[in-house]
């Protein structure tokens, strides 16, 4: 991405680092100010708030049909957490379920996707055709998970006359792998495509981070004779660290909310093998009509996102002090 | 040691060899490359390819080995278009996105007006709310929301899902538009104030104007992020003639799982306008991409 002129549009990639204005003019009690502010207030308010309230009173209640019939406290919660084994199962280890599987992806698909964005990022600025490469890796973040995940779901397809994976692995396999179908290989495999399908976003924002380092520094190291895996790891990955932490926490988000590529490409199986918070609270609450125990999933995730929450106001309100 | 001093080769008229040298010095980064490249484009080229293959041919050999028989037609378009119903389920993913763009770009923008230039009572506070709202996933909605929709007949129009995806488009956009309105000059606005402009003239005189690549970039995420949606189709659209075409294609899936030339060729219609977004407006597309990372 080419930089664009100051006070112009990539001021909002990283608005809440910039320096605020201080108080804007205008008389107070401005009459306009209910004009302006109420259509969206009054949205916020009737399908943001007041539904996240209900949700979490319900959450505690028996929730037939959605409605407030009969308190029952943390039963939700404890039925969740000890007694579903679709959803938690700890007496096994590894352990298995939805919410296990929320952590193998906030594991691996966070730490995979940083890793390779940063490789392709380090690579393409070496050569001429960086952008071309930017543009080939972000590309799949143009597509719907629905998409992707017929792509994917193609590319593992068993028979080895169909899917390209197989194809490949043909000369050492006796027969096509159901990557999707077996219970070992199916969460590495939805993590795989689902990494295939973020690199792009790391990639260009590691990028960009990558050419506010200074080039004098990486100059002064190599005159020194420091090798390029010493200037990679001692003095990149360090003036990255920051942007890095901005992504991990983007990608984690992601994690918290992935839903539709789960819901295409298995359905959350074989079984529940494949399941997922998100998907656990919509199978629960829609066909499942658990609408009590839908909402003690639902308020799992936002307990999840919470510190997220709160990691971002911190950001935005020292950058007001700065 | 040599003491005979080379001749020195500036770096601007480099000969072909020295050329040749630089480029193979760096082999390894473009060996490197080309891997990465290939990875990322074969699974979507091979679909591509697939979905202009006929079906038979489908079933016996992989889309790599296609380009020796060079067999190609247009008819798994049309089988999914009108046999499958992938028209309709077009013109309604249009149907559902563009009233779901259009009402949060102008919300949001008047409710970032008032956050970054009029003066109410607790506006700092509000806004700190607003933010905190992006966290709100759409699963604390779905159970208040289908309750409160239910007896008003908007969950068999495309109201549900309108108000739905419009309310949780808000607290983004106005979080990106008010940091975007703050550094707009301040003495313009003033001179317009004291010019006896009224808000609502400053609004849509100075503040939109020039906020158009901000707005453009909030619209481009918006629009796209409603195109690819299916969680709140899902939800929120439970009439199946009015499925938009991220839920039309995951039912031919779990319909015939392995009719690939059709989920090929669905897959790209899918994905025809959110392609044509990417190539013609990469950069308001990457940079509403990566400010929408907060979402």
């Amino acid at each position: 991405m080419e930089a664009t002129q100051p006070g112009g549009i990539d001021a909002m990639v990283e608005p809440t680092l910039k320096a605020p204005v201080a108080k804007p003019p205008g008389r107070r009690n401005d009459r306009s100010t209910l004009l302006f502010l109420g259509p969206a207030g009054l949205l916020l308010a009737v399908f943001l708030v007041y539904p996240a309230i209900y949700t979490i009173l319900l959450s505690f209640n028996r929730g037939r049909r959605g409605e407030f019939t009969e308190w029952v406290g943390l039963d939700h919660y404890i039925s969740l957490l000890t007694g579903d084994k679709s959803f938690l199962d700890l007496t096994q280890f590894p352990p298995e379920g939805a919410i296990w599987n929320n952590v193998l992806w906030a594991v691996f698909y966070t730490s995979i996707v940083i890793f390779i964005g940063l490789v392709v990022a380090v690579l393409a600025s070496r050569v001429r055709y960086e952008s071309v490469i930017k543009a080939v890796v972000f590309l799949p973040m143009a597509i719907a998970a629905t998409a992707l995940a017929i792509i994917w779901n193609f590319v593992y397809a068993p028979d080895a006359n169909i899917g390209l994976l197989n194809a490949i692995l043909a000369p050492v396999t006796e027969r096509g792998i159901s990557w999707l179908g077996n219970p070992s290989l199916v969460n590495a495999a939805l993590i795989g495509a689902g990494i295939w399908g973020s690199v792009g976003f790391a990639t260009v924002i590691l990028s960009a981070a990558l050419k506010s380092i200074p080039s004098e520094i990486l100059e002064a190291a190599r005159v020194d004779g420091a090798s390029e895996r010493q200037v990679f790891f001692g003095i990149i990955i360090p003036m990255v660290s920051l942007p890095i932490s901005v992504l991990a926490v983007t990608l984690l988000v992601n994690v918290v909310k992935l839903f539709d590529l789960i819901y295409v490409m298995t359905n959350g199986g074989p079984g529940t093998k494949s399941r997922v918070i998100a998907f656990t609270m919509y199978f629960e609450s829609i066909p499942g009509g658990q609408f009590g125990r839908g909402a003690a999933v639902a308020v799992i995730m936002l307990i999840l996102l919470i510190p997220i929450m709160a990691y971002n106001i911190r950001r935005f309100r020292s950058s007001r002090v700065t | 040691m040599d003491v005979v001093a080379e001749p020195r080769v500036e770096p601007r008229d480099l000969t072909t060899s020295a050329r040749i040298v630089r480029f193979l010095n760096k082999t390894p980064i473009h060996i490197g490359l080309a891997i990465i490249a290939i990875i990322w484009l074969a699974p979507t080229v091979g679909l591509f390819v697939t979905s202009f293959r006929p079906r038979a041919d489908i079933q016996v050999t992989g889309w790599w080995e296609s380009f020796l028989q060079f067999r190609f037609t247009l008819a798994n378009y049309a089988e999914v278009l009108s046999g499958q119903g992938m028209l309709q389920a077009f013109v309604n993913t249009l149907l559902i996105a563009v009233p779901s763009t259009l009402l949060p770009l102008i919300l949001a923008s008047m409710a970032a007006y008032a956050f970054s230039w009029l003066n109410f009572p607790f506006r700092d506070g509000l806004f700190l709310l607003v933010v905190a709202l992006l966290m709100i996933p759409v699963q604390v909605a779905f159970i208040p929301l289908l309750k409160l929709f239910a007896p008003t007949g908007l969950l068999n129009s495309y109201g549900a899902i309108w108000l739905t995806h419009t309310a949780f488009a808000l607290p983004f956009g106005i979080f990106l538009l008010r940091n975007f309105f703050i550094t707009l000059p301040r003495d313009l606005i003033e001179a317009a104030r004291i010019d006896g402009s009224s808000s609502i003239g400053i609004f849509r005189n100075i503040v939109v104007p020039l906020s158009v690549p901000a707005i453009a970039a909030y619209g481009i995420f918006q629009f796209l992020w409603v195109w690819n949606d299916l969680l709140m189709a899902l939800v929120f659209v439970q009439n199946g003639t009015m499925w938009p075409m991220t839920k039309a294609i995951q039912n031919l899936l779990s319909q015939y799982g392995t009719e690939w030339h059709l989920l090929a060729a669905g897959a790209f219609i899918l994905m025809a306008v959110p392609l044509l977004v990417f190539f013609s407006l990469q950069r308001y597309f990457v940079q509403g991409l990566l400010a929408g990372s907060v979402k």
